[in-house]
């Protein structure tokens, strides 16, 4: 009984013009590249203000040669005021946060290959996805205007924790426009981040090709689909917090402003607010936000890992299972970030609880990587040097996660930089290392050009050791008692702490300065590697069967029939020791290894 | 996990492209197209479902926060809003019987239903204008947005669903504008439209309750 009419053969028209093929695309795979170059400018700028914090930090009489004409006030003759160093903190974080962390791993590779390795020619609703896109570049633009406003950016860090984000110009600089901007720019970034989650959703739920049952999914599109229904859950609350927050600021309401307040001499016109309610609001979305940044490049790192040792992990499923529990558990431990804030002792312990039993689906899924790759004969190439170094990184990161979830522990280390090292470590290094083994990895099948493996190589050394040169310090200084968002500790008792600081700021320079060649290689081999093959690293999942780089549509005419779990590795095919979703054939062999 | 999986058997892989299995296919394509947008007006329903459940425990946790919680009188036209906006869902109710039910829609009735839609629509536009009156009452007491914590919640609370409300009608206009047009309807997005439609009087409803309860 249904009403039907001649149908459109595709979810929509080959795009013709380049403004429609690469501007306006709806083409989840040119909106999946157009993340990955915001998450470029965004990561190439967050690390050029953590170069001008960390030399800030070490040599503060040294004037930085030109940084007074990106703020006269804030860095008068080149030289940083304490306050501009908080701005250049916030942005910092924000960008890092959710325009690299939560971009590049989830939207930027998600919208690439989740269509394609569940056998669809393109996302659920083609347009909503270009819309998220440019929300999300709207967003980015906006919260980069805070930087040529006279106020400058605000001071009040990637939390934004009320009443300081919420009082207005009083409180100090930046928290006047820049705040503002600052409000609005998240939550038109959460308006796009949840047009995207829906998007994969219904996506992976409605188009998955015939045989591709929920099972056959490959881990990282597993990760993806888990990671949207978070981003769902967790952008919906942050939207009404911003809301809430603009409203304090610009409309003189009282949600977050206590009665009484007095900022710089002046009685805050507010009653009665609630600054902890921010605080449950903004950890509320904020604990599972790290888990969007770690889950899918988790995924990557599973599919690439299984790839480069050719045999499966020892259980996908329960891979699977331990991210579905991560995901259910992020939801119930948003407290242990407000172990200080004057909550009820009560409730700390009620939340330290969930905080260590989500250790165990985390440790589950870490011993399940190591015991696979235990006896494993791996390909040493960039991506699965990557995928390593992002296990490393996940594990040292995660061991003082065991700490800090101790509310005793915490009260002592959470106003130093131990807490950087534990998030720096296992979100976003770790993550980083999944969109770079991401990058090595799929860049063949998405420009159709293979990325140079000595360069891969170089850049992966410098940047494991460069980062635990950083970051493994961060921790001791945290021990010692090293409090986080000062600008100066020269004159105080950390002063004997001042060589330590000096070589964490020199691995920081060098470290990031690498990262250049990462840039070098993506450019040249954009234009000049040599031709990617259809199949590079004879995978068995869907995006391999599919020219490189693929069609508009994907699978051009026809449509793939799946007829095996992802990871058939370690067979006897006829094609090598894998056997492809998309091929009928019968693996005769057992598993190798 | 076993290597050795039994496969699907006995399909042919879709690469031969007769016209038959062309069109065949174009109309998998369209109808998974159409059950993308089911799933995806649940998956929206769960995040706005989300977003106010943030809102109200906001709600909760700023009225315990403080002494300054007032009682505010909600205004009496809320309560005609809301059997405007169930009536809203009646007669859209009404316009599926007309369309899809009974009847041999392909015939010259394609226009059938188009007189109930409108109708929605027109409940829907007077919904909006209920509110807005409420709006209008409540500031004439002199009780604005940042007058006291309940109005602050009085507003947003209104205005955020006035907000989604409004977002409906786009949906129900689209309909109406296929439906005048005689264009053919699609099942699917007639479904999708009516669930988010008969949401916002649920929605309301609940927001009706916190609202007397609590302000
Ligand atoms: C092994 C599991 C983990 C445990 C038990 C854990 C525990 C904690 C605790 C208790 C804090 C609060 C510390 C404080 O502010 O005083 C914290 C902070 C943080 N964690 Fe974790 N964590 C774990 C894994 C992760 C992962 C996987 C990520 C990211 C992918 C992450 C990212 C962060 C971030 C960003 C912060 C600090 C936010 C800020 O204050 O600016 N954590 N962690
Ligand atoms: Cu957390």
């Amino acid at each position: 009984m249904e009403e039907t009419s001649v149908q459109p053969t595709h979810v929509h028209a080959p795009p013709q013009g380049f403004l429609w093929k690469h501007v306006f695309s709806l083409d989840h795979k040119v909106i999946g590249k157009q993340y990955y170059a915001l998450a470029l400018v965004a990561v190439f700028t967050g690390m050029f203000l953590s170069w001008l914090m960390r030399f800030h930090l070490v040599w503060p009489n040294t004037p930085i040669p030109g940084l007074q004409f990106l703020s006269k006030v804030g860095a008068p003759g080149g030289l940083i005021t304490p306050e501009y160093y908080l701005s250049l903190l916030t942005m910092h974080g924000t960008l890092m946060v959710f325009f690299v962390l939560t971009n590049a791993p989830f939207a930027a590779f998600g919208n690439y290959f989740l269509p394609i390795q569940i056998g669809a020619e393109d996302m659920a609703f083609p347009r909503f996805n270009m819309m998220s896109f440019w929300t999300t570049f709207l967003a980015f633009l906006v919260l980069m205007l805070a930087f040529f406003i006279p106020d400058g950016p605000p001071i009040s860090g990637w939390t934004a924790y009320a009443p300081l984000s919420a009082v207005g110009g009083d409180a100090g600089p930046g928290l006047a426009w820049g705040q503002n901007l600052w409000a609005i720019s998240i939550a038109i970034f959460c308006a796009g981040s949840l047009l995207g989650a829906l998007n994969f959703i219904a996506t992976t739920i409605d188009l998955r090709a015939k045989g591709m049952t929920f099972m056959r999914m490959p881990i990282c599109t597993w990760a993806w689909f888990i990671t949207s229904c978070i981003a769902l859950l967790a952008f919906a609350v942050l939207l009404p917090a911003c809301i809430l927050l603009i409203l304090d600021r610009t409309a003189g309401t009282s949600f977050f402003i206590p009665s009484g307040l007095v900022v710089s001499d002046h009685l805050q016109p507010h009653s009665g607010g609630s600054p902890l309610l921010w605080q449950h609001l903004f950890w509320f979305f904020g604990h599972p936000e790290v888990y969007i940044a770690i889950l899918p490049a988790a995924g990557i790192v599973s599919h690439i890992l299984i790839n480069s040792m050719r045999k499966p992990l020892l259980s996908a499923k329960v891979i699977i299972y331990s991210m579905m529990s991560i995901g259910f558990l992020s939801y119930m431990v948003w407290g242990h970030h407000m172990f200080l804030s004057g909550m009820n002792p009560a409730s700390g312990l009620a939340f330290s609880f969930p905080t260590l039993t989500i250790t165990i689906p985390a440790t589950i899924i870490t011993l399940i990587w190591i015991g696979s790759l235990y006896g494993a004969n791996l390909r040493m190439d960039s991506a699965s040097l990557f995928a390593l170094g992002f296990i490393s990184m996940f594990v040292t990161g995660g061991v003082s996660g065991f700490f800090l979830a101790q509310p005793s522990l915490d009260i002592y280390l959470h106003g130093t930089y131990f807490v950087v090292g534990h998030f720096h470590m296992v979100m976003g290094v770790a993550a980083l290392f999944g969109v770079f083994a991401a990058t090595y990895f799929w860049f063949g099948k998405m420009t159709g050009h293979m990325m140079n493996e000595t360069l891969g190589k170089v850049h992966f050394w410098l940047t494991f050791i460069g980062t635990y040169c950083i970051f493994m310090p961060f921790h001791y200084l945290g021990l010692v008692g090293n409090i986080r968002r000062y600008s100066s500790f020269v004159n105080d008792f950390m002063g004997p702490l001042m060589p330590l600081h000096k070589f964490i700021t020199i691995a920081a320079l060098c470290t990031g300065a690498a990262q250049f060649i990462f840039l070098f290689n993506l450019v040249y081999s954009r234009f000049k590697g040599p031709k990617a093959p259809d199949n590079p690293w004879q995978g068995t999942t869907l995006e391999w069967t599919v020219p490189s780089p693929p069609p508009w549509n994907n699978f051009g005419d026809t449509h793939p029939i799946v007829y095996h779990d992802p990871y058939q590795y370690g067979v006897k095919g006829s094609k090598g020791d894998f056997i492809m979703q998309d091929s009928p054939e019968q693996a005769t062999g057992g598993v190798a290894g | 996990m076993s290597t050795t999986h039994p496969s699907v058997v006995g399909e042919p892989p879709a690469l031969i492209s007769t016209p038959v299995a062309a069109l065949a296919r174009a109309n998998a394509r369209a109808s998974s197209a159409a059950e993308a947008s089911h799933s995806g007006v649940w998956v929206a329903i769960f995040a706005i479902t989300m977003s106010f459940v943030a809102f109200t425990s906001a709600l909760f946790v700023r009225e315990g926060a403080s002494g300054d919680w007032t009682h505010l009188t909600l205004p009496t036209i809320l309560y005609w809003n809301t059997l405007t906006l169930f009536a809203a869902s009646a007669t859209f109710e009404l316009s599926r019987h007309a369309i899809f039910v009974g009847r041999e829609f392909r015939s010259a009735s394609a226009r059938s239903g188009s007189g109930w839609l409108l109708l929605t629509l027109a409940l829907g536009l007077l919904f909006v204008a209920g509110q807005f009156a409420a709006w209008r009452q409540l500031s004439s007491q002199g009780l604005y947005l940042a007058t006291s914590p309940n109005s602050s919640f009085f507003y947003v609370l209104t205005v955020a669903h006035a907000l989604h409300v409004l977002g409906g009608m786009l949906a129900l206009g689209w309909l109406v504008r296929q439906r005048l047009g005689g264009q053919p309807l699609r099942r699917r997005s007639f479904e999708s439209t009516s669930i988010y439609w008969h949401f916002m009087a649920v929605l309301w409803l609940y927001l009706l309750i916190v609202l007397r309860t609590k302000l």
